[in-house]
């Protein structure tokens, strides 16, 4: 789905130092009966933010009103188990433009940069410099520039991967449908011979 | 004429199906065959009404309802209204499109990963994919299958093809002899607490050696299928005499003498010798036991006879944080173990473990025994034909004798999406693929384990080395 374009973005962040946050914490099962993509923002890791009787869990980073911004940061293997795509649509519906950890699973990663929300994987050291930074200070702000593929904190920063394809993709705001349509005769082809 | 490169299956198939490679892109990967189902296809289906395109091949295209639907009273309407939603707007999907679908009350309903192989739709030598992440289960035949998000669905769905990076190639090899009492979900359970729920992230494993060779067809699906729980693009197993009896017949194989040109082709699949894989891992067989998880992530497993490690133990510091956050959620203390821990749900089904011969196996224990007071066992057949199977072989006779539940097929308390949930703080032996927090429920306890083990547990009442009952 394409949507909005992205190049620089400079926010404070919220962390999340969990590792191994698995699709089912990002959205539960129970939450993925809509036909549509919006509206997931409201559920997201709903529990752990919510207790079983709908109350704000008090000591959960989201319920924290000192932290908020576009970049959520998160331990290593943010993403991992199921391939709901929800989760990715949550995320971004709740707003975050971001997620930074220091590594993601394979299919959230894909569902991410399909939704203009941008995976940047860092080193555990610079990971925990962020997280350092964000909690001392909750007002920090962290910028990501996916031009120069750089990520930056209190001066200190490091480059990250993508590669060049999805990057022009998230820059201008297209998507892989638009491409793969574009081959529609070599496929046809191909189909057949197959 | 120079001799070409050897090259693994993975590799083999997964250029033979390349339409377009291009200098910075990702590849063009064609799709032979495409499941969907009610949870991670209808936007999918909206996009292509958006942009008015139609499915580009409906015959590569099967559907099936299973997420949310109920095991019980199947043939009347789903109560819940957003579940009931769901499964009428695939209807309407599949028909507006003109998608086969295998609804509620059809022969062949049921998982969509079980039914994909019993229908012969899953072939050697095929590239497949899902809206679902356990789609690494067909590798069992010697393809390439794996999951995928909605925004992929319908790259499928309208161009056949989908946009991925190509990725890295594990092989993993078992040899020797299995254990007394260890099945396949053992060894799979074993192979990820070596290596940890991110251990195989980025790759394409395939399966090799003596002890996998050795498996039925059904017990590589097992394998197969928890792929994805190390993180692996997915995991295949070569396709052999065993895959090609499992193949003769089935009812979309192909037939007389094409299946035997077929069998040719696919002959022609197994790995080159001297293909060079990115990492080769190899286990004994005869180290593995019958394993179990305690926490939170399905590395997070452990012979049924051992402890849970203690915080000092773990090798990483940072994650310690996590492991107490886990050991806290299952209600269970570092360092102490499981054996003899009372449980309270058995849960026998999914699509890691639903077929007929997890039925036979959980059948086996079973036979002329009771179920402990203290649980709840449900047994939910992974199709209507495996269903129709267990009917067939009185295996139903032998459940509700033990007084076990077999219920009607679907996913049922595998995600906690539908009617089949375990409560609140209950703990549950599952012989599901995910022991992830809320996963069978809100705040369920879920410990993973073969349906052997799951079956003795359901007799004991209690956490049980299965060695002790054969």
């Amino acid at each position: 789905m394409s949507k909005d374009k992205f190049t620089i973005l400079k926010s404070t962040a919220v962390p999340l130092p969990v590792e191994n946050i698995d699709t089912d914490q990002i959205i539960p099962a129970r939450f993925l009966k809509a036909t549509t993509r919006e509206g997931f923002g409201e559920n997201l890791f709903r529990d752990w933010r919510f207790t079983s009787d709908n109350q704000p869990v008090k000591d959960f980073v989201l319920n924290n009103p000192a932290f908020g911004g576009k970049i959520l940061v998160a331990g290593k293997n943010f993403g991992c188990g199921s391939s709901r795509e929800h989760a990715a649509w949550a995320i971004y519906d709740y707003g975050f433009r971001v997620v930074v950890s220091s590594f993601f699973a394979d299919i959230f990663k894909n569902n991410a940069l399909n939704n203009a929300v941008l995976p940047v994987v860092v080193s555990d050291k610079f990971l925990q410099t962020l997280l350092e930074a964000i909690q001392q200070n909750p007002k920090t702000e962290v910028t990501v520039d996916l031009i120069n593929q750089q990520i930056s904190v209190n001066g200190k920063s490091e480059k990250f991967e993508i590669n060049a394809y999805k990057k022009e993709c998230l820059i201008n705001g297209y998507d892989d449908i638009d491409y793969l349509l574009s081959l529609n005769k070599e496929i046809r082809e191909f189909d057949l011979a197959h | 004429m120079s001799e070409q490169k050897p090259k693994t299956i993975f590799e083999k198939i997964w250029d033979a199906h390349v339409v377009k490679r291009a200098d910075g892109y990702p590849d063009a990967l064609f799709i032979d065959r495409h499941f969907i189902h009610e949870v991670t296809s209808p936007q999918a289906f909206d996009g292509l009404r958006k942009r008015g395109i139609k499915v580009f091949n409906v015959n590569r295209t099967t559907a099936t309802a299973d997420h949310n639907v109920p095991t019980k009273d199947q043939h009347l309407p789903i109560k819940e209204a957003l579940s009931r939603h769901q499964v009428e707007t695939l209807r309407k999907n599949c028909k507006e499109f003109g998608v086969e679908l295998y609804d509620l009350g059809h022969p062949f309903q049921g998982i969509v990963h079980i039914i994909g192989p019993e229908l012969g739709l899953t072939q050697p030598g095929m590239t497949m994919v899902c809206g679902d992440s356990h789609t690494s289960t067909h590798g069992a035949f010697g393809s390439v299958a794996f999951g995928i998000g909605t925004s992929e669905v319908e790259q499928v769905l309208a161009t056949q093809c989908i946009l991925q990076y190509k990725p890295k190639t594990m092989k993993i090899e078992i040899n020797g002899k299995l254990g007394k009492g260890v099945v396949s979900k053992d060894i799979i359970l074993y192979i990820i607490s070596k290596i940890s729920a991110s251990g195989a992230t980025g790759f394409f494993v395939e399966y090799a050696g003596d002890a996998i060779r050795n498996l039925s067809m059904e017990a590589r699906m097992t394998i197969c299928n928890m792929s994805i729980e190390m993180g692996a693009r997915g995991g295949l197993i070569a396709p052999d005499e065993t895959t090609f009896r499992y193949m003769k017949g089935r009812r979309f194989a192909p037939q007389g003498e094409a299946f035997d040109k077929a069998v040719e082709k696919w002959k022609q699949l197994p790995s080159d010798e001297g293909a060079v894989y990115d990492v080769v891992l190899k286990y004994d067989a005869a180290d593995i036991e019958p394993m179990i998880t305690y926490g939170t992530n399905p590395g997070m497993g452990m012979k049924v006879t051992d402890r849970i490690p203690t915080v000092e133990e773990l090798k990483e510091i940072n994650e310690q944080a996590s492991f107490k956050k886990s050991l806290d959620y299952m209600g269970l203390e570092p360092g102490s173990a499981l054996l003899g821990k009372p449980v309270d749900y058995v849960f026998i089904g999914s699509c890691t473990n639903a077929r007929i011969e997890d039925l036979r196996l959980v059948a086996s224990i079973v036979k002329g025994k009771k179920k402990a007071e203290n649980v709840e066992v449900w047994v939910i057949p992974g199709s209507k034909q495996v269903e129709e199977q267990a009917l067939k072989e009185g295996l139903n006779k032998v459940f509700e004798e033990a007084g076990f539940e077999l219920r009607g097929p679907g996913c049922s308390a595998c995600l906690g999406m539908n009617e089949d949930k375990v409560p609140p703080g209950k703990y549950c032996i599952s012989t599901s693929n995910r022991n992830f927090e809320g996963r069978q429920g809100p705040k369920s306890r879920t410990f993973l384990a073969s349906p052997l083990s799951a079956a003795v547990a359901a007799i004991t009442g209690k956490v049980t080395d299965v060695r002790e009952f054969i």
